[in-house]
């Protein structure tokens, strides 16, 4: 198992774009990820419906899970994804 | 047969003939009677449909591309997510229908999403068109959406979403009728775009029956049902009139007494300056310089600056170039610039006042510039956006000069700029305004919240009132006064905010020619006179309306 945490550093959170350009790299990577908010139920990373139901805002503390073997690299890159500003690309 | 009149509010002055088509009711909601088939029966007609929806309005995307393809492509994941998909399941194993189980669990995201209010809640209208098309495509049945048919038509629905007129074919479209939304409609900027006819706001448009013939007459915002012989002549007549006027106002743009209002256009790269001139573009009014910063870790050096400013300028060699300084913030974030949290970005660091707190990165683009204008033939301007004080005019202009730079500006933006304009230009060499935020700060609305929509309209008095101070503070110190913003691209508002004083236009190159057409109607006195009427009214409204009134007025007389 594996996990990470990080801090959401698009200007709007985790919304339309940025929300579909994370779970689409999620969906991907092809294991299974589970996100939450700090206190939070997790839900599927993959699911971008799951993700903005979430409402993540700029400077929210995610937790992203892991249940796969070798899960680490693959967190390791959805985390350098949240800690880029999204909306300015 | 029974004749009548509707109105609306117009976008531009177009008028059209011609039949009624109205966007597709939605489906009636999936009745809950239990399914006769297995849960998985019922599970993997589901799935199918979803698979099916998604690869649709994903080629669909691929077909419109630019920023219609990243909503749509949004739209596919939602009906591929694996979180709806298991909640259609449980609704399966429940006993319900896939129809039902796929209508149930759109409906509760979409709650979910129009609990969290604002951006988010916008994002309901995206939920239900998906939730539509799965169910459609289940019954069997064509997906609700745009019409396309053989013949050229006349669009009537309540509104239009981007995903519906990404793929609208947009050489049938006749005109465009909506029961709701504002001159600040997804509607009314596609018309604007695309020059095509339309009336918003229409508040009876729905009772318009398919076939219909209707007369659409945006310059008075109303839609004649059912016309007779005579108001269909006359329209056509009126259409011909226009097309005829647009294709022969060519060259530069003046009002009908010869006063020359040199008209610009709004590029953001050098990508767009073959068609800006094609389309009769006299220079530059808003070059915006993101493009260079935004996909950028830190910012670009000046020799990379340089290339990229000398592109644009040498397609405009002997033309005037208004190059605005990084504008960044609020919309429009850049990580190096500005990373705080901020809970009102539109009142946070931005504009002049994040590129002052990082005057390195101010200079060196002001160097860059400096250095491309003496290697080039155009001549260059270059302007400071977001000015709030004197204070920074004289800070901007002064490290411009510096540089070498001969012609410095500002953006008037905020209206206390606009009021103290006669202060700003007393140094500064000219002054655009910004009408997009202009509106935004002197109504108090955020220009990407929906929900206050109706309040970003230009034509309101009070910002017509801070463009007149503006103008007049130009005339008094003989210094030049441009508009760069939505307002300039709206042929008449046009003519009014030459009235309050503007003496050029810039605006997106595909609305130039609606714009030239409509300054040569029109002499100095008209604009001033047109002017007088728009400050005098109580709200944005009646503004339009009584300008439309006198213009229309005045060109029959």
């Amino acid at each position: 198992m594996a996990e990470r945490t990080v801090e959401m550093a698009s200007t709007h959170g985790l919304h339309a774009r940025p929300a579909t350009i994370f779970t689409q790299a999620v969906a991907k990577a092809g294991v299974p990820v589970q996100i939450s908010k700090a206190g939070g139920k997790p839900v599927n990373a993959a699911s971008i419906l799951g993700v903005i139901s979430l409402g993540i805002e700029k400077g929210d503390a995610l937790t992203l899970v892991s249940e796969a073997d070798s899960a680490d690299t693959v967190l390791d890159e959805l985390v350098a994804l949240l800690s880029k500003n999204l909306d300015a690309e | 047969m029974a004749e009548s009149t509707l109105r609306g509010t117009g976008i531009g002055r177009g008028i059209a003939v011609g039949a009624v088509l109205r966007m597709p009711d939605p489906l009636p909601e999936p009745e809950e009677t239990p399914s006769t088939l297995t849960p998985d029966a019922e599970k993997e007609r589901a799935r199918a449909s979803l698979a099916a929806t998604a690869a649709v309005i994903r080629h669909r995307g691929e077909r419109a591309g630019g920023s219609a393809k990243d909503v749509l492509e949004a739209q596919a994941f939602m009906a591929e997510d694996p979180t709806l998909i298991d909640d259609v399941g449980v609704r399966i194993d429940g006993g319900a229908t896939a129809e039902r189980a796929v209508f149930e669990a759109f409906a509760s995201f979409r709650d979910l999403l129009v609990s969290m209010g604002g951006y988010m809640g916008e994002r309901a209208t995206d939920l239900d068109d998906v939730s539509q098309r799965v169910v459609a495509h289940l019954r069997g049945v064509p997906a609700p959406g745009v019409p396309d048919p053989d013949e050229p038509f006349v669009l009537v629905a309540r509104d239009l979403a981007p995903a519906d007129t990404a793929l609208l074919d947009l050489d049938k479209v006749l005109a465009l009728v909506t029961s709701d939304g504002g001159p600040t409609s997804h509607t009314a900027i596609l018309a604007r775009e695309k020059s095509i006819v339309a009336i918003v706001g229409v508040t009876d448009a729905l009772s318009l029956a398919d076939g219909t013939e209707v007369v659409v007459d945006a310059g008075t915002g109303t839609v004649t049902v059912s016309p007779n012989d005579e108001e269909r002549a006359t329209a056509i007549a009126r259409a011909a009139e226009l097309k005829a006027a647009r294709r022969s106002a060519t060259g530069p743009g003046r009002l009908a007494d010869g006063t020359p209002i040199p008209l610009l256009a709004n590029l953001g790269s050098a990508d767009g300056a073959a068609d800006a001139l094609e389309k009769g573009a006299e220079g530059v009014g808003l070059f915006r310089t993101e493009f260079l910063f935004l996909d950028a870790a830190s910012a670009p050096s000046v020799e990379e600056q340089k290339a990229q400013y000398l592109r644009l300028l040498e397609a405009f060699a002997g033309k005037k170039v208004v190059v605005r300084a990084l504008d960044a913030g609020a919309d429009k974030p850049l990580s190096f610039l500005n990373d705080a949290p901020e809970e009102n970005p539109a009142l946070g660091l931005r504009g002049l006042r994040a590129l002052r707190a990082n005057e390195p990165i101010l200079r060196d683009q002001l160097t860059a510039l400096a250095q491309a204008d003496a290697e080039s033939d155009a001549e260059v301007w270059v302007m400071a956006p977001m000015v709030s004080t004197v204070e920074e005019t004289r800070y901007f202009t002064a490290l411009a000069r510096e540089v070498g730079l001969k012609t410095a500006g500002v953006m008037v933006e905020v209206p206390s700029s606009a009021l103290l304009a006669d202060r700003i230009l007393a140094d500064a060499d000219f002054a655009s305004i910004g009408t997009n935020d202009l509106t935004q700060y002197t109504l108090a609305a955020d220009r990407l919240l929906g929900s206050v929509a109706s309040f970003q309209d230009p034509w309101h008095p009070a910002v017509l009132k801070l463009v007149g101070e503006v103008g007049a503070a130009g005339h008094a110190t003989g210094k030049p006064v441009g508009i760069c913003g939505e307002a300039a691209a709206d042929p008449l508002l046009a003519v009014v905010l030459v009235g309050l004083g503007a003496t050029t236009l810039s605006m997106s190159p595909s609305a130039l020619a609606d714009v030239r057409a409509e300054l040569a109607r029109f002499t100095l006195d008209d604009a001033r006179r047109f002017a007088d009427l728009a400050l005098s009214a109580d709200s944005a409204v009646e503004a339009r309306a009584a300008v439309t009134a006198a213009a229309t007025a005045a060109a029959t007389s």
